[in-house]
């Protein structure tokens, strides 16, 4: 590790909590209906879009129509995107001549897009279309994140309103999170991308001859557009199969800054919206800080464990040390313009959040590096969370830790002011549980079936770690990989498109119910014997609770991959 | 329940025409128009042929050039489609080794590279970045100790003095920009380029 790794980390850290209040006020203008700067343009687009879909803008849901509008968009996006797919052939802005996707592949990419999880089954520059990549996937980048935007500010409601009945309105929330932040944003940005290096044309791909003689095909394409919303959105899913390592999809460092700022930006303005919109700021920096430790928590041992590298390189007489002439370290799956630290951190955000971007090959890391990500993804992908799933996962383990508060002294349990009772807490436990149920379950499957032992690419337990984090990346919809393994198979297709589907969609009906049951409450007033929840004992206590809840959960697994693994590394056994 | 669904449908289709197709397009003729050697991949002409694209990393193994990364990325086998060979730097499907850091195969073909660099350049320590495979497959860059490394090997190749050549990697490194964010790094292509000015070619 070096001084000016950690300068760069902090560098960023500075970056992130700079914009948390600026684009979190922003953003409560956005979903409170306010005007905003960006009116005069947007608004008659907005209207327009109300007005051929027949939405009465005015008109708020209970929880259970917002639920109903928000799966059956979500229905009708992956029916369209399989379709795409499958017809892509047919279809125009195709150069390359692409052929029809194959139905099991069709389907889990499908569902990977529509559940913002972005998972790459396929390898984009020999498989997609232009057509598909841009009204196929960018859309779903754009709506996908925004329909997880509209679900963390439904249940914000939830907290905010008292004795209400409604929860906002699905299709106002989805609309105005597109039209008035994520769009906006992508244009300036997706420029200042082009700018640096990023192709954007819909030309075929370039046939050279290189300097020595060789050929050399390169793939173009519309990069910046998808790029940018690709972190913006938290959706990860690249526009080549190497993601963000890919020289056109990430040039060069200043634009892997710019990536990892927009990572986290949403995600972490989400918790300024949170407390702007219960009436007390403290409690969003509250949630903001439980966050804050455990990222910074995460980059500290993925940034030691890939600085330290691999001992038996070392043995060889290779300089893995980091010196002025090179960045040193586990150099296997990284790029030299990033390096270790932006490398590690990069791992680590994107992991926090539900993005998946990668900036290098997590398969590559140390057994101990790589089970940062890991883990990350098993939390639940609460730190910062992005705009999938994020600030509504926290808010599911704060209603936990106010229950546990609330047993340890014998009081019912409050959240700002709710009485947190029987039914949020068995929602609560219902989506937090569905995690380990899907990972761990398909896990199991598919180290005792053939179809399912044939997919790793390495031996040994680094082999058991491939498949443990396909199913954590599929049901956390997160999208990264260790990505060695053979996906693209009809049993893993199917059983990770289903992970996603359940990762998804289980996740959020609860959280949703919670929503509608806490807008109906009134508020308690706080008295001496309220638990204050926007201190350092509440912010301890949510960090315990998530490290334990985690840690009982999936330590046997993690034992039995990267841990054994690390064991092995250091005594130099290999498989 | 089913009054919902009218605005799921349109709203798809309004959201594929606004993000799926002007977005993208409307980037695309912007883009042209303010940065059109960007974004058209950055490509690099030598006596009016297109060589190349100064971001994506090429194949160099001729011992008079400077040689880049360990690429890992490969190709459709011509003779046998369902397989796939070895392809250095092939732009056209970008990828990583993937090799796990217990993975046998991995030791052995980093064995087998350590032992390759210390016959040409006995006695200096091997940068690690020249023995691993990089992320992408098509890292445009090195770092400078390895491109030092191989200062010996060209230069008794190009019949060159080696100071010139290490003023040659001095000039050509780009360090971090401000001084703080990213690595030092030498771009291969350019470097080459650079080497065969100077040698007159």
């Amino acid at each position: 590790m070096t001084f000016n790794g950690w300068f760069q980390i902090a560098l960023y850290c500075v970056v992130i909590v700079l914009l948390v209040k600026p684009l979190g006020g922003y953003m409560t203008r956005v979903f409170a209906g306010e005007r905003t700067i960006l009116s005069p343009a947007l608004r008659p687009v907005e209207r327009l879009f109300y007005r051929l879909s027949g939405v009465d803008e005015r008109k708020d849901q209970n929880w259970v129509t917002y639920a109903v509008a928000m799966l059956l968009f979500s229905l009708v996006g992956f029916l369209t995107l399989y379709a795409l797919q499958r017809f892509q052939a047919l279809l125009p802005f195709n150069p390359a001549g692409q052929s029809a996707v194959e139905e099991g592949l069709a389907f889990n990419t499908a569902m990977s897009f529509d559940t913002n999880t972005n998972w790459q089954s396929y390898v984009p520059e020999t498989t997609l279309s232009y057509l598909v990549q841009m009204a196929g996937l960018t859309v779903h980048n754009f709506v996908s994140a925004a329909t997880g935007i509209a679900l963390a500010v439904a249940l914000i409601r939830g907290f905010a309103r008292r004795s209400a009945k409604g929860i906002g309105n699905f299709w106002v929330d989805l609309t105005r999170c597109t039209l008035y932040i994520l769009l906006p944003l992508s244009i300036v940005v997706g420029l200042f991308f082009v700018w640096q290096g990023m192709p954007q044309n819909l030309s075929a791909y370039t046939e050279v001859t290189t300097l020595e003689g060789g050929k050399q095909v390169i793939a173009q394409g519309p990069v910046a557009s998808q790029e940018v919303i690709k972190m913006l959105g938290t959706n990860g899913g690249g526009f080549f199969n190497a993601n963000s390592a890919h020289p056109f999809e990430n040039p060069n460092a200043i634009t892997n800054f710019v990536q990892m700022v927009l990572l986290l930006s949403i995600g972490a303005a989400l918790t300024n919206v949170f407390g702007r919109m219960v009436g007390d700021q403290r409690q969003g920096w509250a949630v903001f800080a439980v966050m804050g430790i455990l990222m910074l928590g995460g980059t500290a041992i993925a940034y030691w464990a890939e600085a330290a590298g691999n001992p038996q390189i070392a043995k060889l007489g290779v300089d893995t040390d980091a010196s002025a002439l090179q960045a040193g370290g586990n150099m296997e799956g990284k790029e030299i313009r990033f390096g270790i630290a932006n490398s590690a951190l990069f791992a680590t955000v994107t992991t926090d959040a539900s993005c998946g971007a990668v900036n290098s090959m997590h398969d590559s890391y140390t057994p101990l590096g790589g089970l940062v990500p890991l883990f990350n993804i098993q939390l639940g992908e609460i730190i910062f969370g992005g705009v999938g799933s994020g600030l509504y996962g926290m808010l599911l383990f704060a209603i936990i830790s106010v229950f546990v508060a609330g047993l340890m002294v014998g009081r019912t349990p409050e959240y700002l002011g709710k009485k947190i009772e029987a039914k949020e807490v068995k929602m609560a436990m219902l989506a937090i549980l569905i995690l380990p149920l899907s990972i761990l379950g398909f896990t199991a499957l598919a180290t005792v079936v053939d179809a399912g032992l044939a997919g790793p690419a390495n031996q040994g337990p680094h082999g058991f770690s491939e498949i443990l984090y396909a199913y954590t990346s599929g049901t956390g919809n997160n999208g990264s990989a260790f990505a060695g393994i053979s996906a693209n198979t009809l049993f893993y297709n199917t059983t990770i498109g289903f992970a996603m589907f359940i990762g998804r969609f289980l996740m959020i009906v609860p959280m949703v119910a919670i929503a509608g049951s806490l807008a109906a409450k009134k508020i308690v007033p706080a008295s001496a014997g309220t638990f204050p929840t926007d201190g350092p004992l509440f912010v301890g206590l949510v960090i315990g609770v998530i490290l334990i809840v985690g840690g009982l959960t999936f330590f046997p697994a993690l034992a039995l991959g990267p841990l054994v693994e690390h064991f092995a590394m250091t005594a130099g056994t290999l498989f | 329940m089913l009054k919902e669904l009218r605005p799921a449908i349109v709203m798809i289709v309004l959201f594929t025409v606004l993000t799926g197709l002007a977005y993208p397009l409307a980037m695309t003729g912007i883009a042209q128009a303010l940065f059109p050697r960007q974004a058209n991949g950055s490509l690099i002409e030598k006596g009016g042929k297109v060589i190349g694209s100064e971001l994506i990393g090429q194949n160099f193994e001729k011992p008079g050039y400077f040689h880049g990364r360990p690429s890992a990325t490969t190709d459709t086998d011509p003779k046998d489609p369902t397989k796939t060979i070895a392809a250095p730097y092939n732009a056209a499907n970008s990828a990583g080794s993937n090799a796990g850091p217990t993975s046998k195969a991995l030791m052995e073909r980093v064995q087998g590279d350590v032992e390759k660099l210390k016959a040409e350049n006995p006695g200096a320590p091997i940068p690690v970045d020249l023995v691993t495979t990089s992320a992408s497959g098509l890292d445009p860059d090195i770092s400078p100790a390895a491109a030092l490394f191989q200062v010996p090997r060209v230069a008794k190749e190009r019949g060159l003095p080696q100071q010139r050549l290490r003023e040659l990697v001095a000039a050509q490194t780009e360090g971090r920009f401000l001084g703080v964010i990213g690595e030092p790094s030498v771009n291969v292509l350019r470097l080459n380029m650079a080497l065969d000015a100077l040698a007159g070619r």
